[in-house]
């Protein structure tokens, strides 16, 4: 881990840890729903001052809380124009099985690679230490599945060029 | 020392005692309320009240005239009475409103309830003989969002009420059809039904929702706990002086008085904690009462490590558990044995399905000197 990253991931934690303090609420605005307030922004007195933390102008992460949701969206490293196409494909195949993630946002907030909305209900269900953590765990290892892939690809290029070469 | 008590995995949304605390009521945490029994260290399920269709928000259990009221997020409340064969009957309470009822408390003499709501205003609902059912009278003015908490002063006429919108207010409920004209108390002496006796305001720093609100036993004092993490008191006795003590603790969802000068609030933190005002009005921290010591760690095993490896696919050993006994955040305060007065025991129950029973006896906190 580089030295950068690890104070970046501990205030992230930490800021985590505060924000994921949520109770059930159910909607003051319309009859009967209960809905997450971060997303309908209805009232806006239930909603909490929106955190950025920032490791560099690449990789940040944004934490909206509210009264019973909190939304988390991710800015990942993108180096080059291949990173940027892996990043996008990568985040596409997982946004697409979002249910499977219960925690992942549909689509990510303008601006970030990826979002996830975690309400009370998924803390009623789950440990919330263990949600800190595996949103923890996913920014570690989201960098090193994105360098890893790049790397298989360009491995997977030279092999390639070099066998169509061949044949002149 | 603490009791333990698993009623499934679902978490309790609030519980509620009868009198002689052999009986709870508990909500898990859908439109049931299911009531148990107390068979030595067992419970037995003896009824479920099932006439809501969304989910339960609030209980309270009537000690004197053994009646339960209940209330929840399809805007509706219903008072329940035992018939003969000690079946639970339900009545409902027209509350007329268009938001969910949050939540619920019977006054000190059981002759009304109060009803908070996310339609941002309070029903104060009393029994009519001559149309033979439950009405409500509401107080709307100066609420400006949903009601989270509410609690009766001692006198059976002052509500004290906490709200989404930051502010702690004390109203009057007196109803002049049912009850004699109220005592003038420290926070005021003229109280028509809907007057705002008190409204607290912190103006220098942000504040939070405010979770839960507590008058003292003698009714002078009133303490609520907000999201900033903060445990404020208010002294009607000294000017409606507010005492704010920030807490390095997670956010407080519950407090209740335990003496005319102790709290106890719990909440985020999994853990109860005891507070206490010295002469001055100034609060300190006294005791954490979950004293369960830390999991021993263990060191790094190998045999532990393949363990966890082959179980759930985990390289590292940290235990899953919590070091405290509630696993889940703490939503419901209520004391067991005593009164506000004097409090011996208290329960607590969260959203990890535990209700666990505290001792608040010095012995048990293995605490020196410590007088509460």
């Amino acid at each position: 881990m580089s030295a950068t990253l690890k104070p970046y991931l501990t205030a992230v934690r930490h800021t985590l840890t505060a924000a994921m303090c949520l109770e059930n609420f159910c909607s003051q605005v319309v009859e009967r729903h209960n809905k997450p307030e971060v997303e309908v922004r209805t009232s806006k007195e239930l909603l909490l001052t929106p955190v950025v933390i920032s490791r560099n102008e690449k990789e940040k992460v944004l934490i909206e809380s509210s009264i019973n949701s909190i939304r988390i969206s991710i800015a990942v490293k993108q180096a080059d124009e291949i990173e940027k196409i892996l990043c996008k494909k990568f985040m596409r195949f997982m946004m697409m099985r979002a249910e499977n993630f219960i925690v992942l946002r549909r689509k990510p907030i303008e601006g970030y690679d990826i979002s996830f909305l975690i309400t009370n209900f998924h803390t009623e269900q789950m440990y919330k230490h263990k949600l800190v953590d595996f949103v923890i765990h996913f920014m570690e290892e989201i960098d090193k599945e994105i360098s890893e892939m790049k790397l298989a690809m360009n491995a997977r290029a030279r092999i390639v060029s070099e066998e169509f070469l061949k044949h002149f | 020392m603490t009791e333990q008590h698993r009623f499934g995995n679902n978490p309790i949304t609030c519980h509620a005692w009868n009198a002689d605390k052999t009986h709870v009521a508990l909500s898990p945490n859908n439109n049931e309320v299911h009531i148990y029994q107390r068979n030595g260290a067992d419970w037995k399920q003896v009824d479920t009240l099932n006439q809501h269709d969304l989910r339960v928000m609030g209980i309270d259990w009537a000690p004197k005239t053994n009646r339960i009221v209940t209330s929840s997020a399809d805007r509706n409340a219903y008072v329940w009475s035992q018939d003969k064969d000690g079946k639970w009957k339900p009545t409902l309470v027209l509350l007329r409103i268009n938001r969910a009822a949050t939540c619920v408390k019977w006054s000190p003499e059981e002759n009304k309830f109060a009803a908070g709501s996310g339609a941002r205003l309070i029903s104060i609902c009393y029994f009519e003989k001559e149309n033979d059912w439950w009405v409500s009278k509401h107080i709307k003015k100066p609420i400006r969002s949903t009601i989270t908490c509410l609690d009766w002063h001692p006198n059976n006429c002052l509500l004290a009420a906490g709200s989404s919108d930051f502010k702690v207010r004390i109203f009057s409920s007196y109803i002049k059809d049912i009850e004699d004209v109220p005592k003038a108390t420290q926070w005021g002496a003229k109280m028509p039904l809907g007057q705002l006796m008190t409204e607290f305001v912190n103006q220098n720093a942000p504040v939070g929702w405010v979770h839960d609100v507590s008058f003292s036993p003698d009714g002078n004092k009133i303490c609520w706990v907000s999201h900033d993490s903060s445990i404020n008191v208010a002294d009607a006795t000294k000017g409606n002086g507010v005492y704010r003590l920030r807490t390095e603790f997670l956010p407080f969802l519950s407090c209740t008085w335990v003496t005319n000068n102790s709290i106890v609030a719990a909440g985020h933190s999994c853990i109860p904690v005891l507070y206490t005002l010295d002469k001055d009005g100034q609060m300190n921290f006294l005791a954490k009462l979950d004293t369960s010591a830390k999991k021993e760690s263990g060191g790094l095993s190998a045999m532990k490590m393949f363990h966890s490896l082959d179980k759930q696919a985990r390289i590292e050993i940290s235990d899953t558990n919590l070091d405290s006994i509630h696993q889940n955040q703490i939503t419901c305060l209520r004391i067991y044995e005593g009164t506000k007065e004097k409090a011996t025991k208290i329960s607590s129950s969260g959203a990890d399905g535990l209700l666990v029973i505290w001792n608040l006896n010095a012995s048990s906190l293995s605490l020196e000197n410590l007088k509460i």
